[in-house]
């Protein structure tokens, strides 16, 4: 299965109140691929994913879904081809798994139609895709930070869309867990061609997951494009206002940025000794 | 895509929901029993006691000589408002719980209930209206409330916590406007006062009564539609949008179906203290978190309506109102729930 929807945003201004979060951005979203999202605190790129998902309007410009505007599309026929899993999702108490799980159907549901076999189904693949079918039983609450997410996960493959959307997936998740859910995002990638779009704060993960990285700075468009081409000493100075050394990461072959601050530094060989080796020999 | 799920892990996840699903029936089939058994009781105690034949013989409309008036004039009403009350108050207790994911959100804490009490009081007492005019005010001075409260709480969003501190705020307000009605009319009786106050169900008449069970009839189907868009917006109004639900419209929906239920019945009997606030919390303790609560807690307002109108009227020795009783119940749960919450870390 492979996924032809486009997503593109095309002159989009977007903010809140009197602030201008993102001003006259054109971004496409490449189809089938993982597109990460990077950039400094309030640089916008939640506010984008938002937008993406018209849980915010624009203020001009417009978001399209296969040529069209998201905002005027009918809700769930939106939500049957574009999922989102917001940074912060409520639990209600007690919930288990399953019934989390099965919340993701909502949008193929009508108000009156019962539960059906393809339902059934949808939740089963999706706990199975997750490696969450063990916990279908148990609440939701008792659950590890990292199962949790992936549960999160699980609701909105139910969903069956062909995009998905994630603000800030790994967010308050210990290293290993956030190398387990972005392997879980590949894999859905590669096995069913969903096309991933996630906001992400790493941006050596950004750069070793994503197939496209796309780098904000005050809200706008700094660059976009593979890694290896946006992940630049130049782009980390510009963006985060940081100096930094990109190196290729031998783990991966991906590029890896190494900051420097201005401690703990060793200097290259040939730069002139200045006064940041302080501290006692 | 689905195809790669073996069949036997999809029937382990539909035996898994039917089985949720199952005991979710099964408590609300007993609910239902025991709202009828109530039912059943209230009209056949009293000064004097009917057996159950006489009681069925009546309500079908049969004349038996004694029972016709005490049962069919006087019992029957009363059963029916406590049935219809607890039904509304129940479920939109619940409404308001679910919506605003907090237990505290309750209608009668958050001053919704005694509004409509006040307008209604104030529409009886003073301007000595009746009927359906007295259900108009209710309604118009809910909403009011409801969207005064949701003003008042609104910057960058509701957030449940300051909602709630201001809506016991114009709770309190609109207990002392309750007061002043009362306090302002000239020939107050206490009987009438409580009512306003706590909630009764002493008096009624078929003339209360039918305007809150068409409220009933129209709403509650309404609300209970609404089940599935009230259960995604639990899980936060991002995801809910992500979920293919209109979360503005939803809750405009839900707000104004509530509002109305409480207020018809309000209209009614007053604002039977805390059935709002206790039958869900109730429902949820019964059925565990499985599916919707509406109903279950909508069954679970009813009994509580028609035993603490037995106990208030024949437990006690003098005849206390309804919502005297039900005010004992849950003022303890509310001290519980603000204990339990500071206990957890401040927030509510």
């Amino acid at each position: 299965m492979t996924t032809t929807h486009t997503l593109a945003a095309e002159k989009l201004t977007l903010g809140y109140g009197e602030r201008t979060v993102i001003e006259d951005l054109d971004l496409v979203v490449p189809p089938g691929r993982i597109t990460a999202i990077v950039g400094a605190n309030a640089c916008g790129k939640s506010t984008l994913l938002r937008a993406m998902t018209r849980l915010l309007a624009p203020r001009s410009g417009q978001v399209l879904l296969d040529g069209k505007a998201v905002h005027r599309l009918p809700a769930k026929e939106l939500a049957r081809t574009l999922g989102l899993l917001p940074q912060s999702p409520i639990a209600p108490e007690g919930i288990t798994v399953a019934d989390l799980v099965g919340r993701g159907r909502n949008p193929h549901q009508g108000v009156f139609s019962r539960w059906s076999r393809e339902d059934d189904a949808a939740v089963a693949a999706a706990l199975e895709a997750t490696q969450t079918t063990e916990l279908a039983d148990r609440a939701v609450d008792e659950l590890s930070g990292g199962q949790r997410q992936r549960v999160w996960i699980a609701m909105a493959l139910a969903q069956q869309t062909d995009l998905l959307l994630l603000d800030e997936p790994t967010t308050f998740l210990d290293v290993s867990h956030q190398i387990e859910v972005l392997d879980l995002l590949t894999d859905l990638n590669r096995a069913r061609g969903t096309t991933i779009v996630m906001v992400l704060h790493d941006l050596n993960l950004a750069a070793r997951y994503a197939d496209h990285l796309v780098a904000l700075t005050e809200g706008q468009l700094h660059a976009a494009g593979s890694p290896s081409d946006v992940l630049t000493e130049e782009c980390v100075r510009v963006v985060f206002g940081l100096d930094s050394r990109v190196v290729v990461d031998p783990t991966s072959g991906r590029p890896l940025m190494l900051p420097l601050g201005r401690h703990h530094v060793r200097e290259p060989a040939g730069a002139s000794a200045g006064d940041g080796a302080a501290g006692p020999a | 895509m689905t195809a790669v799920v073996a069949p036997a892990t999809i029937d382990a996840v539909a035996r898994g929901r039917v089985r949720r699903a199952a005991r979710r029936r099964s408590v609300i089939a007993v609910l239902a029993v025991l709202v009828v058994v109530a039912f059943a009781v209230t009209l056949m105690v009293g000064r004097t006691f009917y057996p159950p034949g006489d009681v069925l013989r009546v309500v079908l409309g049969q004349e038996v000589p004694g029972a016709s008036f005490t049962v069919g004039r006087l019992r029957l009403p009363r059963a029916v408002l406590a049935v219809v009350a607890g039904l509304a108050f129940g479920l939109a207790g619940v409404t308001f719980q679910t919506m605003l994911r907090n237990p505290l959100a309750s209608p009668d804490v958050i001053g919704i209930t005694s509004g409509a009490s006040a307008a209604a009081a104030f529409a009886i007492v003073v301007l000595g209206w009746s009927g359906s005019a007295v259900s108009v005010t209710a309604i118009v001075a809910a909403l009011g409330v409801a969207m005064a409260i949701y003003g008042l709480a609104f910057k960058d969003g509701v957030v449940g916590t300051r909602l709630i501190l201001i809506g016991i705020g114009v709770a309190a307000m609109s207990r002392s406007l309750i007061s002043w009605v009362l306090s302002e009319a000239g020939a107050w009786d206490f009987a009438e006062a409580l009512r306003w106050l706590t909630g009764s169900l002493n008096g009624t008449t078929w003339e209360a009564t039918v305007p809150a069970l068409v409220a009933l009839l129209v709403l509650g189907p309404l609300l209970l539609a609404c089940a599935r868009q009230l259960a995604a917006l639990q899980l936060g109004d991002d995801t809910a949008s992500a979920l293919g639900i209109r979360v503005d419209r939803t809750r405009v929906v839900v707000i104004v179906a509530a509002v109305g239920l409480l207020a018809f019945a309000t209209a009614a009997c007053g604002p039977i203290a805390f059935v709002s606030f206790l039958a869900g919390p109730i429902a949820a303790r019964i059925v565990g978190p499985h599916g919707s609560l509406l109903l279950p807690a909508a069954l679970v307002g009813a009994l509580l309506v028609l035993v603490a109108d037995l106990v208030g009227q024949f437990a006690l020795g003098t005849r206390y109102p309804v919502g005297v009783v039900t005010g004992v119940l849950g003022a303890p749960y509310l001290i519980y729930l603000i204990v339990r919450t500071n206990r957890a870390g401040g927030s509510l």
